[in-house]
Parts: structure tokens; C-alpha cells; sequence
């Protein structure tokens, strides 16, 4: 298929052509003007694939010990080698294969909890939305409590009613993110609940579970997505940060906070230990942070930073 | 304004008792014996535990032992902790001025750098300067601060030696707590380093716990100033010839503080996440590390008292935000609430 000409200066051109583009052209389009979300999105996509393929990506195994490279420096420094390019930790574990076999628990971790607090967000606040009267009241004020509450302060609370691990401290964090959710689709709701097309749909005798999951909710979404990225990055350093409390993932797991947890006491005597795995944490979430602000310029304008 | 006060208040009532039902069903909700969790005792004889039971208020219903707690709590008695005994509140007003002198040289610190740089990245809009700044702050925002405190440690005092590792001041001084504040105290004591002994141990926790409202403040302060600088009121002002600093100073700058104010008011809550992490890594003897050691003892009245003090420290800088907000944007003031 032939393609119009794309110039930054004339956007218009592409809405006069013969076809109109179909709504994901659109959207990448618009997305690609900012450089720096398509690069937050390549960085993304291949941390993905180092996740997906850990097996094949790594060196060694996360978890074995060789006893004849405890402290190893990384390559480049002298004493390293090429059997251990980012230098081993205090039992003689490969750095690197810890950080890309960790990339699986950041991404799977920071994308459960946004799943579990998105769905609790979108059902609760939906809820509140269409019922109004004492259940919203209710609803909002105990939104309101949980916000109060500092993140981490609540997450660590939640963790310790629970027990440390990697499955509670998820938990914790999706409990800590709730209220932006339900506080979001609940406005969003009521914004869209006055609208024409949802009292028409209401006068066609449509349901109450299909006014709101089919007729309101697509229509909530742009700020929710735009929210749940963001969201996202600061999952995965919260879900880092409770590792490195002894909170969250548990050793011998290769989680990245984790990883810095147990090199604390090393950091004086081996640099390397303490710097990849916190590289590793801080490239994942600058590269979510760049996909939420191009995404957020894309889809909630209103929103856009001049 | 009384009554935009009062309206305020009233909201922050059911809050109020929202977090304290919390905190008290926190209690409640721990696995295992509550007699064994609030006595700290192993293996408590049946009698000891059922007295202990009818002492602490177990046997009556769940309802009546929260209007208790509630008393409790509205007197101040906040319970004991199980590791020192010392009442839960003065252990928290014992180590919060720490807390509060790093969150106030923080907050000091990222919004005298952060306003500055946010408004020149402002009126330099599209420069290399511009872009370096929202280069910057975007790392800064996606700081893990825990490790970026570690790495400050491996640079500063490992490498260059410059600053102590952990604590507030040196052990070569001892210094009677008068403000609680070390930089005022050590001044007072009149002893010699005693202040510079201070001031180096405050630094780096200073800049960890800086960095994510520094890299808020500048972004937003930017912003709100672009924001500012295309309406046409300033478009006036310099027409009519005024010089650019007062147009910026003067005419956009007092607009745009508006929701710069509410911003570093919002940063509260995360100073307070923040000073956990931070004076975990650097010992900082403040409720942050108080709280996380805690909850390592499984010292849980501690953990409830700290919960509920922190929640209302959250929420009362929340409402003189609001207040002040109120007072710099009269719009807010007199719109019936």
C-alpha cells in the first residue's frame, strides 16, 4: 500500500488522503513524535525479549556458586574476565545472569500488581459511579484513608499482616495504587454518565453490567491506560525497594532489589556488586516513565505538558 | 475563610477515623494470638493469658474494643512497646525531630534548586539547557533512592573520604538534645566540630531524600511557569515595556506558584516513604528506621502507633496546604465548598 508522504510541518495531509488511517496508524503516528517514548519502548521491548529468552540470554544460572570467583570484578577492571562480565557477588554468583534473569521478576511483578489494581480500581469505581449515594460515600472516604497513608509505610504494613514474599509484597503494592484507579474510573464515570449516548443506550434497554463494562468503560480508559503506566514504573520500585527492606522477594531470588540487599554490606569492598542491579532498576523504570509520557501526550491531551 | 476552615475539617474527621480503624484492625488482623503479639511473651500460661485477655479488653466485642482504642488514642496513650516498654508516643516524639531535620533540609534543599532550575528551563524553552534539565529530572524521578544512597556512599566516603557512612554525629561529641535538631544543637553546645560533624553526616541523606521532590518541583515549576508565560496579561506586561525579570519574577512567577505550592505539599507523603529508605541506609536514628526496625521486632504496637501518627502528620500538612492554597488563590476561597 502506498504511503502519503509524512511531514512533521503538515499532519493534515494524512487526514486528506483518500484513506483515513485506521486508529493504531493514527496512534503511531502520534507517538512517534517523541523520540524519547519510542526509545523508553525499544529499551522495553528488548528487556522483554532478555526475560523471555534468560535461558538462552545468560551465562550461567542465577543461582550457582562458583567457588573459585567469589567477589570477581567485571571485565574491564583488573582481575575480571570474560567468564563473568559484570563480576560476581560474595558467593561467587554471575552478576549479569542474576540482573537478566531478575528482569523476569520486575516485569511480571510490576505488570501483576497494575493487572490486580486496575481491575479492583475499574469494578469499585465503576460501582461507585453508577450508584452514587452511600455506597460512593463510603467508597471515597476509604480511598481517602488509603491515600493518607505514605506507599511504601502501607505496603510494608500490609506485608507484615501478610508475611514477606514476593506474592504478598504484589499484593501490598496493587492495595497501595487502588485509590488513583477507583478515583479516576469514578470521575471518568460520572463525566460520561450525562452524556446523550449513554442515556440513549439506557432508553434501548441495555443492562446495567453492559452500560457499564461495554457502553461507559471504553470511554474511561485513555486516562486509566496513561495512569497504569506510570503506575507501573513506580510498581517496579516499590516491589524493588520492599526487596531491599527483606520485605519482598526473598533470597536466593534474583530480584533486582534484592540483589542490593544482600550486597549492602559489600559496598565498600565491591562496587559492582551494588551498581548493575540498581542500573538495571533504574534504565526499567526511566524506559516505563518515557512510554507513560509519550502515551500520555497521545491519548489524554488534555493532560500534555506544553 | 473560617468557614472554608471548617469545611476543611469536617472532612478530615471520617479520615481521621477511617486510618485509626485501620490501624486498630491492623492489630487484629496479625496471624497468631493477639495476647502473644501485644505482650511479647512466648508460651503464656492459661491463666496469665486469659487475665492478660480481660486486661487488654479481648473479651469484649469487636466493636467496643475499638470505641476503646478510640479513647485511648484521643488521650494519647498510643500502647507500649513490646521491646522497651517506653510508651509508643514518646518513642516516636523521642526520634521524629531527626526525622523532621532531614525532611526539612530535603524539602529546603529540592526547592531551592528545583524552583530555580525550573523556571529557567521555563524562559529557556527548546535550549540545550531545557532539555538537559527534563533529561535530568526524568532520571531523578525514576530514582531507586536506595541505591543512588548507596552510591553515594561507594563515591563519598569510600573513595574520596569525605563523609561519615552512617548516623548523625560523630562519637568524639556528645550533645544534650535541647531542639532535637543536631545543626541547632551542636551550635548551642558550643563545641568545637561538633556543628561541622553535623552538617557532614546531614549532607548525603540530605540529597538522597531530596532527589525525587527536587526532579517534581523543577518539572512542575517548568510547566506551570510555560503555562503562565503564553497568557495574555504577560504578553502585556512586557509590552508595555517592562523589564523581562520583573515580567518573570513579579508578573508570571506569583501565578505559577499556585500549583507549585500544592506540589510541595504533595511531596510529604513521599518524604515520609522516602526518610523509611533513607534512614535505613544511612542509620539515621529517625521514625523511618524506627518503623522498619519494628517491624523486624515484630514490635506491632510500635508499628500501630507509627501508622497512625505518620497517617495524621500526612493529613494535617495536607489541610495547611489547602489552607494555603486557599490564601494565595482567593478563587478557591470563595467558591462555596
Amino acid at each position: 500500500m502506498a504511503r502519503a508522504p509524512e511531514t512533521l510541518d503538515r499532519p493534515a495531509e494524512d487526514a486528506l488522503g483518500p484513506e483515513p488511517p485506521g486508529p493504531l496508524r493514527e496512534f503511531w503516528h502520534d507517538y512517534r513524535q517523541n523520540r524519547g517514548a519510542v526509545a523508553g519502548l525499544v529499551f522495553l521491548l528488548l528487556l522483554v525479549a532478555v526475560a523471555l529468552l534468560a535461558d538462552l540470554v545468560a551465562p550461567h544460572a542465577p543461582d550457582v556458586q562458583y567457588r573459585d570467583a567469589f567477589l570477581t570484578p567485571p571485565v574491564w577492571q583488573e582481575g575480571g574476565s570474560w567468564r563473568f562480565p559484570l563480576g560476581t557477588d560474595a558467593t561467587g554468583r554471575d552478576i549479569l545472569s542474576r540482573i537478566v534473569f531478575g528482569s523476569r521478576y520486575s516485569l511480571s511483578i510490576g505488570f501483576l500488581v497494575i493487572v490486580l489494581s486496575l481491575a479492583g480500581g475499574i469494578t469499585i469505581g465503576l460501582f461507585a459511579g453508577f450508584f452514587r449515594g452511600w455506597i460512593d460515600t463510603l467508597v471515597m472516604r476509604l480511598m481517602d484513608v488509603l491515600i493518607a497513608i505514605p506507599g511504601l509505610l502501607l505496603a510494608l504494613v500490609v506485608v507484615a499482616v501478610m508475611g514477606p514474599g514476593l506474592f504478598n509484597a504484589m499484593f501490598a503494592i496493587a492495595i497501595v495504587y487502588l485509590p488513583h484507579f477507583v478515583r479516576l474510573t469514578r470521575a471518568a464515570t460520572l463525566a460520561e454518565l450525562s452524556r446523550d449516548y449513554v442515556t440513549g443506550s439506557r432508553v434501548a434497554g441495555a443492562g446495567l453490567a453492559r452500560l457499564m463494562f461495554v457502553t461507559v468503560l471504553p470511554n474511561c480508559m485513555p486516562p486509566l491506560i496513561v495512569q497504569a503506566t506510570l503506575s507501573f514504573s513506580t510498581a517496579v520500585l516499590d516491589m524493588a525497594a520492599l526487596g531491599f527492606l527483606g520485605m519482598g522477594a526473598q533470597p536466593p531470588t534474583p530480584e533486582w532489589g534484592t540483589m542490593l540487599a544482600d550486597a549492602r554490606e559489600f559496598i565498600l569492598r565491591a562496587w559492582w556488586v551494588v551498581t548493575f542491579p540498581g542500573l538495571a532498576i533504574l534504565f526499567t523504570v526511566l524506559a516505563i516513565n518515557l512510554v507513560g509520557d509519550g502515551l500520555r501526550d497521545v491519548l489524554d491531551p488534555k493532560l500534555k505538558r506544553s | 475563610m473560617l468557614r472554608f476552615l471548617l469545611t476543611r475539617l469536617g472532612l478530615l474527621i471520617p479520615t481521621f477515623l477511617g486510618v485509626t480503624l485501620i490501624a486498630f484492625l491492623f492489630i487484629r488482623l496479625l496471624p497468631g494470638d493477639p495476647i502473644e503479639i501485644l505482650a511479647g511473651e512466648r508460651g503464656v500460661s492459661p491463666e496469665r493469658h486469659a487475665r492478660l485477655m480481660r486486661e487488654l479488653g479481648f473479651d469484649r466485642p469487636l466493636w467496643e474494643q475499638y470505641l476503646g482504642y478510640l479513647g485511648d488514642v484521643l488521650q494519647g496513650d498510643l500502647g507500649r512497646s513490646i521491646v522497651t516498654k517506653q510508651p509508643v508516643i514518646r518513642e516516636f516524639l523521642t526520634l521524629f525531630p531527626a526525622t523532621l531535620e532531614l525532611s526539612l533540609c530535603a524539602i529546603l534543599l529540592a526547592v531551592v534548586i528545583g524552583l530555580p532550575v525550573g523556571i529557567l528551563a521555563a524562559v529557556r524553552r527548546g535550549t540545550v539547557f531545557d532539555h538537559s534539565v527534563m533529561a535530568v529530572t526524568l532520571t531523578g524521578y525514576s530514582m531507586p533512592i536506595f541505591w543512588w544512597g548507596l552510591l553515594l556512599i561507594i563515591l563519598f566516603s569510600g573513595i574520596l573520604g569525605w563523609t561519615p557512612v552512617s548516623g548523625r554525629l560523630s562519637l568524639l561529641y556528645y550533645v544534650e538534645p535541647v531542639t532535637g535538631f543536631m545543626l541547632i544543637d551542636t551550635l548551642l553546645s558550643d563545641q568545637e566540630g561538633a556543628f561541622l560533624s553535623a552538617l557532614r553526616h546531614l549532607i548525603l541523606p540530605t540529597v538522597v531524600l531530596g532527589t525525587i521532590p527536587l526532579a517534581v518541583i523543577a518539572r512542575q515549576t517548568r510547566s506551570a511557569m510555560l503555562e503562565v508565560l503564553g497568557e495574555d496579561y504577560v504578553r502585556t506586561a512586557r509590552a508595555k515595556g517592562l523589564p523581562p525579570w520583573r515580567v518573570i519574577g513579579l508578573h508570571a512567577l506569583r501565578n505559577a506558584l499556585i500549583p507549585v505550592v500544592t506540589t510541595i505539599g504533595l511531596q510529604v507523603g513521599v518524604l515520609l516513604a522516602g526518610a523509611i529508605l533513607t534512614e535505613t541506609i544511612f542509620s539515621w536514628p529517625g521514625v523511618g528506621k524506627w518503623l522498619v526496625d519494628s517491624i523486624f521486632r515484630r514490635d506491632y504496637p510500635a508499628v500501630q502507633g507509627g501508622l497512625l501518627l505518620i497517617a495524621s502528620l500526612v493529613m494535617l500538612v495536607n489541610l495547611v496546604v489547602d489552607l494555603l492554597y486557599g490564601l494565595i488563590n482567593p478563587r478557591i476561597r470563595h467558591r462555596r465548598a
